[in-house]
């Protein structure tokens, strides 16, 4: 298939899955705004006057980029994860299948539409937050290539899950006993500085830690782990899962018997 | 003439040792209406599957127009639409949507694929549903959609798996009419069907294929020369006794039918000349069945007695 094809193909995918997003708006883009303000609201807010400053900002400021981060890594997921499974539940999967679209293609339209979704909700996310707190942005290509590498990477996981998913809730066990611990354990809402070394060097595996760090780093300027460190990590998983996304959609049976 | 489909000792074995296909070989020629006909779980999904990409053969070979699939994947793609058995479109996309996306799967622009999605959905008389979502369409309506969306990036074979399934009779004579036409057009149209009256009516050449085996491969024509015997049923006003017709075996179904098996070199001109010597008048004639469904049955049967001659 020559490269203009290619490219029509992937525009054909892509746009499909933002056109999915945009017309169920209030299953994709209105619950994580209504979760994330009352995040705002609560912790930001009312705990946070108590608490005070963090990392030498207000607690409000603090946890922002966090909050953002965690909106992007949930719904980039969700969105690839619940529309390819479903795509495959109903076999309009079949419909790419069987045209010559390359698999890399099918791969790179689904995961930049969980890309899409991800990068809108974090907007809606950081409008929310400005209703909150001020926020600026130190660094613009980290807070840039962080979020939108992040949301490439949990959009390949959720792809890969939804290609082995047999049923509903096979797409949920992730996200909710694996995505939801780390999320909320890798320096959301506090910094790991707080914790006795014994825990941060544990916390230093999570890797979404090092995500939501250098994603703080790129908007406030400060972070507790090593930029150089998150975003190796984040290239390496998105070299490795986007790999082993090609390599499900060759193999896997649950796509072609 | 290039084939436009050439399959080679094509073989499909599951995990579970169950051998779906045991070496087909098949060559359809360009231009051709031809049926794949055969019992369930004879193989033939399977085939289409393969073909399709949707199932992984075990080995073997298959050629679309002279182009190998497994090694020029996308050109061979490019001159195949299938029409699957089972609805597998997105149901919350509009029909129109899910036309011009198939489109863009084949790499083309929806400034191409409009025109062309408007010309098949008025061809099958679904240009007033074009902006309904797929799931409010009727079951007769989803067939058709699917038809035009194997056709939006006009392909040069068609694969048809029971497009009539669950048609009503008016639409299945429009739905034939419509790929008659577009076979006439040059498109080459693989069919299969359990309507043997369709395979009859509509194509020209045939394979039976029966425990993952071809054990008919021949035109329409030559087929039904194979048959030794036809019933034919005829009616008249009032029989009231089983007429006597020497040399053929013959039985009364009720008071105005009877039934007689008419073997090959006999003909029917003997049955009417004694019928009018008895002063019967007949009304009207039919076969009792389609002869092709009658083959069809003694050709398969014969095979599981593990006799492959002809009936």
């Amino acid at each position: 298939m020559p490269f203009n094809e290619q490219w029509i193909a992937f525009n054909t995918i892509l746009f499909k899955e933002i056109r999915r997003f945009t017309r169920i708006w209030i299953q994709t883009l209105l619950p994580p705004a209504i979760t994330m303000a009352l995040y705002f609201v609560i912790f930001g807010h009312l705990i946070g006057r108590q608490i005070g400053s963090m990392s030498g900002f207000s607690y409000s400021e603090f946890v922002a980029p966090g909050l953002i981060m965690m909106a992007v890594i949930t719904n980039a997921y969700a969105n690839v994860s619940s529309s390819f499974f479903s795509a495959k539940f109903q076999r309009s999967v079949d419909e790419i299948l069987v045209s010559p679209t390359p698999n890399y293609i099918i791969v790179l339209g689904y995961v930049m539409g969980g890309v899409a979704r991800g990068l809108t909700v974090g907007l809606i996310v950081t409008l929310l937050a400005l209703t909150f707190t001020k926020l600026s942005v130190s660094h613009g290509f980290i807070t840039f290539s962080v979020i939108f590498l992040t949301a490439t990477l949990f959009s390949l996981a959720g792809f890969i899950n939804s290609v082995y998913a047999k049923s509903f809730d096979d797409i949920s066990i992730i996200p909710t006993f694996v995505l939801t611990p780390l999320t909320y354990l890798g320096g959301v809402f506090y910094s790991i500085n707080l914790l006795p070394d014994f825990w941060q060097g544990v916390s230093l595996l999570n890797p979404i830690l090092h995500m939501v760090n250098a994603f703080r780093y790129g908007i406030l300027g400060v972070t507790d782990t090593s930029l150089t460190l998150a975003f190796a990590s984040l290239l390496i998983g998105v070299a490795i899962l986007f790999w082993l996304s090609l390599v499900v959609v060759e193999k896997a049976k649950g796509l072609r018997s | 003439m290039v084939a436009a489909l050439s399959i080679r000792d094509l073989r499909k074995s599951y995990a579970n040792q169950f051998e779906a296909l045991k070496g087909i070989s098949l060559d359809v020629n360009q231009g051709d209406f031809f049926a794949l006909l055969g019992p369930n779980g004879a193989g033939k999904s399977t085939t289409i599957g393969i073909i399709s990409s949707l199932v992984r053969k075990t080995s073997g070979t298959i050629n679309i127009f002279d182009v190998d699939i497994d090694q020029h994947f996308s050109a061979a793609k490019k001159f195949l639409g299938v029409v699957p058995q089972e609805f597998n479109f997105n149901l919350f996309e509009k029909v129109e949507d899910i036309l011009i996306q198939q489109a863009g799967y084949y790499g083309l622009p929806a400034k191409v694929a409009r025109p062309r999605v408007e010309y098949y959905l008025g061809k099958l008389d679904l240009l007033d549903k074009r902006q309904t979502p797929a799931r409010m369409l009727s079951g007769g309506m989803k067939r058709r959609l699917m038809i035009a969306r194997a056709l939006v990036h006009q392909p040069k074979l068609l694969i048809l798996d029971e497009p009539t399934a669950g048609v009503d009779i008016e639409l299945r004579r429009g739905m034939w009419e419509f790929l008659r036409e577009i076979n006439d057009a040059g498109t080459t149209i693989i069919l299969t069907t359990h309507y043997l009256e369709e395979a009859e009516n509509l194509c020209r050449q045939i394979a039976i294929i029966d425990r993952g085996e071809i054990i008919q491969n021949t035109s329409v024509k030559q087929l039904l020369q194979q048959l030794n015997k036809e019933t034919f049923i005829f009616d008249s006003a009032y029989f009231s006794r089983l007429p006597d017709l020497p040399g053929f075996t013959c039985r009364l179904i009720d008071d105005h039918s009877i039934e007689v098996d008419v073997i090959k070199g006999q003909s029917l001109n003997q049955v009417f000349q004694l019928l009018n010597e008895q002063q019967i008048t007949i009304t009207s004639m039919r076969n009792k069945s389609n002869r092709l469904e009658e083959l069809f049955v003694s050709l398969v049967q014969a095979n599981k007695q593990g006799m492959h001659h002809a009936v």
